[in-house]
C-alpha cells in the first residue's frame, strides 16, 4: 500500500483567462518523499501548490490525495465536482506555508497555532495548547508564545507559520518560497527547521524554492517545470550535475550564476 | 434684550433636560441596529449567489438615495402596522434610523473586509476553516478595528438626524423646543439651546473619533 | 382595481408637488456650490482671520443638525423682523448646510492637487489668485465631482425636511394625503419612488458632468 502515491496529479489543467498555467500536468508524489519544484518565475510553481491546497480551482484533470479525489467525489461510479464537506475532508491532509507567512495578526503566536486545531479539529483547548507549545519549542520559539506577529522578526513569523501548519497534522506539507521574503541572515533559521522536519519526521514535503543548494541537500527528487509542464525530473545529483534538457541547463546556469 | 436668561432657566431649559435622554437613546439604539444590520448587509452582499447579492446591492442603493423622513413615515405608518405591530413613534423612528444608516455602515464594513489581505483568506483555507469561521475568526477581527472611526462618523451623523423623529411625534429635543416655543411665543432660546447641544456633542464626538483614529494607527505598526 | 387607480392618483398628486422639491434642490445646490468654493478656499487662506471664520462656518453648519437649523431660521428670524418666504428659508437653510460639507470637499480637492502645479505656476510668474483660478481649481474640480455628486443626492434627500416648515413639497403632499386617505404604504411608496427618480436624474447629470470635465483634462475617470 505504501507504494500508492500520496499525491497524484493527472492531466491537471489550470488557466487564468487565456494563460495556461498548468498544462495537462502529471505528478506522483510518494509517501514521505521530499520533492523540490524549481522553475522560472511564472512557470506555475505556486499555482501547482495552490490547487493542491484548494486555494485555486482546477479546470480539468484530477488530483488524488491519499487515495481520495480532491476536487471530485465519486457518486454512482461517476466523478462529480466535490462539495464543501468533501473538500474539507481531503484538504485536511494537506498543509501549506506561504511566502508572506500570512500569520493572523490579531492572535498571539500560540493562538495562531491552537486556533485551527480547536475550532476545525475540535481538539480540547488543553490538548491543543500542549501540542502548540511542543511545536513552538521545536521551531525554537518557546520564549515567543505570547508575542504577536508584528512583534516577531520575519524568520520567527515563518517558524510560527510552520508550527501552525504542522499543528493540523497534515500528511503533506507544502512550502512556497518560504524564505523569499526574509532578510538573508534570517533564511538559515527557517531552512534549519525544514531540515529537521525532513530528517526527523515522517512527512511528505513539496517545496518550491530558489535555494538550489538547499533543494539539492534535502530533496529525494527535483522537478523542473516550465510552461505548466514538468520538463525534467530526477534525483538532485543528476539534475544538478547532468541535466538532460537544454532548458533545465539554461535555467540552472542562470540561477547558479547569480 | 433679545436673549432672556431668566426664560432659559425657568422655561426653555427644564423641559429639554427632561427629554435629552430620548435623543441620546434614539441615537444609541438606532446605531446598534445600523451596526448589526450593516454588517449583515455587507456579508450578504458578498454572497456568491447573485440572487442574494443583487437585491442587497439594490436595497442599499435605494435606501441611500431616498429621504430618511419618508422612510420614517413608511416604517411608522406603513410597515409596522402591516406587520401587525402597534408602533410607538420612538420604536418606528429608531428602526428607520437604523435601517437608513445600515446602508452606510455596510459600505464601511465592506471597505474594511476588502482591505484584509488575500493571504489571510488563503491561510484560513489552508487551515481548513469553514466559511463562517474564516469570516468571524480571521477576517472580521482584522477588518473592523480600522473602520471604527468611520463607523463613529456615522454615529455622529445619525445623532444629527434624530430631530427628524419629531415628525412622527417623538418628544425629543427639537419637538420639545418647538412646543415650548408654541405656547410661550419665544422660539429663540429653546431652538438655540438645542442647536448648541447638537453642536457641542458632535464636535466633542468628532474630536474623540480623531483621537481614536490616532490610537488605532499607533497600535498597528506599518 | 381600486388600488391601481389610487396609486395613479397619488402619483399625479405627488408629481404636482415635485416642482417645489426641484426648485428647492436646485436653489440650494447653487447656493451650496457657491458657499463650497468660497469657504473651501477661505479655509486655505493665508490670512488667519479668514481661515478662522471659514472654520467656524463649516463646524457650525455641519455640527448642529440641519433640521434644527431650518427650524431656527423659520421660527426665530421673524423675531428679528426678518420675514422670509418659507421657500427662501428652505433654500437658504439647506444651501448653507450643504455648503459646509461642500467646503470640506473643495478644501480636500485643492490640497490634493500636485505641488508641482503650484511650482510651475509660480515659475510662470502667475499671481496667487490667478494660479488658483486658472491652474488649481480646474484640476481640483475633477476630483470634486464624485463627492459633489453624493452631496447633491444628500441635498435632495434633505429637501424632505422643508415639509416640516409648511412648504408643500412632495413629502408634505404625501403626509397630507396620508392623513386624508390612510393608505400610508401606497402613498409613501409612490413618494419614495418619485425621490428615487429625481436621485437617478442627479446621478445621470453628475456622470455627464464628470465625463465632460474629465475630457477637458485629458482623462476620463476621476482622480484617484
Ligand atoms: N489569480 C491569478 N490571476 C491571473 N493570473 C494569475 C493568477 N495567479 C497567477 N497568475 C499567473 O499565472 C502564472 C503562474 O503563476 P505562479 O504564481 O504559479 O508562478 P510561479 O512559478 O510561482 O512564479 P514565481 O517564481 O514568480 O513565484 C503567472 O504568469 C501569473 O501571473
Ligand atoms: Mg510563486
Amino acid at each position: 500500500m505504501s507504494d500508492e502515491p500520496i499525491v497524484q496529479f493527472q492531466g491537471v489543467t489550470k488557466s487564468f483567462g487565456d494563460l495556461v498555467v498548468l498544462d495537462s500536468f502529471d505528478l506522483d508524489v510518494a509517501p514521505n518523499e521530499h520533492i523540490s519544484v524549481i522553475g522560472p518565475s511564472g512557470s506555475g510553481k505556486s499555482t501547482l501548490l495552490r490547487v493542491l491546497m484548494t486555494i485555486e480551482r482546477i479546470d480539468s484533470g484530477t488530483i488524488k490525495v491519499d487515495g481520495d479525489y480532491l476536487w471530485h467525489m465519486e457518486r454512482e461510479g461517476r466523478l462529480v465536482p466535490a462539495n464543501e464537506a468533501h473538500l474539507r475532508k481531503v484538504r485536511g491532509k494537506v498543509g501549506m506555508v506561504f511566502q508572506q507567512f500570512n500569520l493572523f495578526p490579531h492572535m498571539s503566536a500560540l493562538r495562531n497555532v491552537t486556533e485551527a486545531p480547536i475550532h476545525v479539529l475540535g481538539m480540547a483547548k488543553e490538548e491543543a495548547t500542549e501540542r502548540a507549545v511542543e511545536l513552538l519549542n521545536m521551531v525554537g520559539l518557546s520564549d515567543k508564545m505570547e508575542s504577536f506577529p508584528a512583534q516577531l522578526s520575519g524568520g520567527q513569523q515563518q517558524r510560527v507559520a510552520i508550527a501552525r501548519a504542522l499543528a493540523m497534522r497534515p500528511k503533506v506539507m507544502m512550502f512556497d518560497e518560504v524564505t523569499s521574503a526574509l532578510d538573508p541572515e534570517l533564511v538559515g533559521e527557517v531552512l534549519g527547521v525544514m531540515r529537521t522536519l525532513a530528517t526527523e519526521h515522517a512527512l511528505t514535503m513539496i517545496i518550491v524554492t530558489h535555494q538550489m543548494g538547499f533543494a539539492r541537500e534535502i530533496s529525494d527528487r527535483i522537478c523542473f517545470i516550465e510552461g505548466g509542464r514538468i520538463v525534467e525530473q530526477g534525483p538532485p545529483d543528476r539534475i544538478f550535475s547532468a541535466p538532460e534538457s537544454e532548458r533545465t541547463r539554461a535555467f540552472l546556469k542562470a540561477v547558479l550564476e547569480v | 434684550m433679545i436673549w432672556n436668561w431668566e426664560f432659559v432657566w425657568a422655561e426653555a431649559l427644564p423641559p429639554l433636560l427632561k427629554v435629552v435622554h430620548i435623543t441620546v437613546l434614539a441615537t444609541l439604539y438606532g446605531f446598534a441596529i445600523a451596526a448589526v444590520l450593516g454588517l449583515l448587509l455587507a456579508l450578504l452582499r458578498r454572497a456568491p449567489v447573485r440572487l442574494v447579492s443583487w437585491p442587497v446591492v439594490g436595497f442599499i442603493e435605494y435606501v441611500r438615495s431616498t429621504p430618511l423622513l419618508i422612510q420614517i413615515y413608511i416604517v411608522y405608518f406603513g410597515l409596522l402596522p402591516a406587520l401587525d405591530l402597534d408602533p410607538t413613534p420612538f420604536f418606528a423612528g429608531v428602526l428607520a434610523l437604523g435601517i437608513h444608516f445600515s446602508t452606510y455602515t455596510s459600505e464601511v464594513y465592506r471597505a474594511g473586509i476588502e482591505s484584509v489581505p488575500r493571504g489571510q483568506w488563503e491561510a484560513a483555507t489552508a487551515l481548513n476553516f469553514r466559511l463562517t469561521q474564516k469570516m468571524f475568526r480571521v477576517i472580521l477581527p482584522q477588518a473592523i478595528p480600522p473602520v471604527i472611526p468611520a463607523l463613529g462618523n456615522y454615529l455622529v451623523a445619525m445623532f444629527k438626524e434624530t430631530p427628524l423623529l419629531a415628525a412622527i411625534g417623538v418628544l425629543e429635543l427639537l419637538l420639545t423646543a418647538k412646543n415650548t416655543g408654541s405656547y410661550t411665543f419665544r422660539y429663540i432660546e429653546p431652538f438655540t439651546i438645542v442647536g448648541v447641544f447638537f453642536l457641542i456633542m458632535s464636535i466633542v464626538a468628532s474630536l474623540g473619533i480623531l483621537r481614536l483614529e490616532d490610537w488605532l494607527k499607533q497600535r498597528r505598526p506599518g | 382595481m381600486r388600488e391601481d387607480v389610487s396609486l395613479l392618483v397619488f402619483a399625479r398628486e405627488l408629481l404636482l408637488a415635485a416642482p417645489v422639491t426641484i426648485e428647492i434642490t436646485l436653489g440650494a445646490a447653487v447656493l451650496a456650490f457657491a458657499m463650497s468654493i468660497l469657504f473651501g478656499l477661505a479655509r486655505l487662506s493665508r490670512i488667519w482671520l479668514v481661515r478662522a471664520l471659514a472654520r467656524i462656518y463649516v463646524e457650525f453648519f455641519r455640527g448642529s443638525s440641519a433640521l434644527v437649523q431650518l427650524f431656527w431660521l423659520f421660527y426665530v428670524l421673524p423675531h428679528f423682523g426678518i420675514l422670509l418666504e418659507p421657500i427662501t428659508v428652505g433654500i437658504v437653510g439647506l444651501g448653507l448646510n450643504a455648503g459646509a460639507y461642500g467646503a470640506e470637499i473643495v478644501r480636500g480637492a485643492v490640497i490634493a492637487v500636485d505641488r508641482g502645479q503650484y511650482e510651475a505656476a509660480t515659475a510662470l510668474n502667475f499671481s496667487r489668485s490667478r494660479t488658483m483660478i486658472r491652474i488649481i481649481l480646474p484640476q481640483a474640480l475633477v476630483a470634486m465631482m464624485p463627492p459633489f455628486g453624493n452631496l447633491f443626492i444628500e441635498l435632495l434627500k434633505g429637501t424632505a425636511l422643508v415639509s416640516l416648515i409648511t412648504i408643500t413639497d412632495i413629502t408634505f403632499r404625501a403626509a397630507q394625503l396620508n392623513v386624508f386617505t390612510l393608505q400610508s404604504m401606497e402613498i409613501f411608496s409612490v413618494a419614495i419612488n418619485v425621490y428615487l427618480v429625481l436621485a437617478l436624474a442627479i446621478i445621470f447629470f453628475m456622470r455627464s458632468m464628470e465625463r465632460r470635465l474629465g475630457r477637458g483634462l485629458g482623462r476620463v475617470g476621476g482622480v484617484s
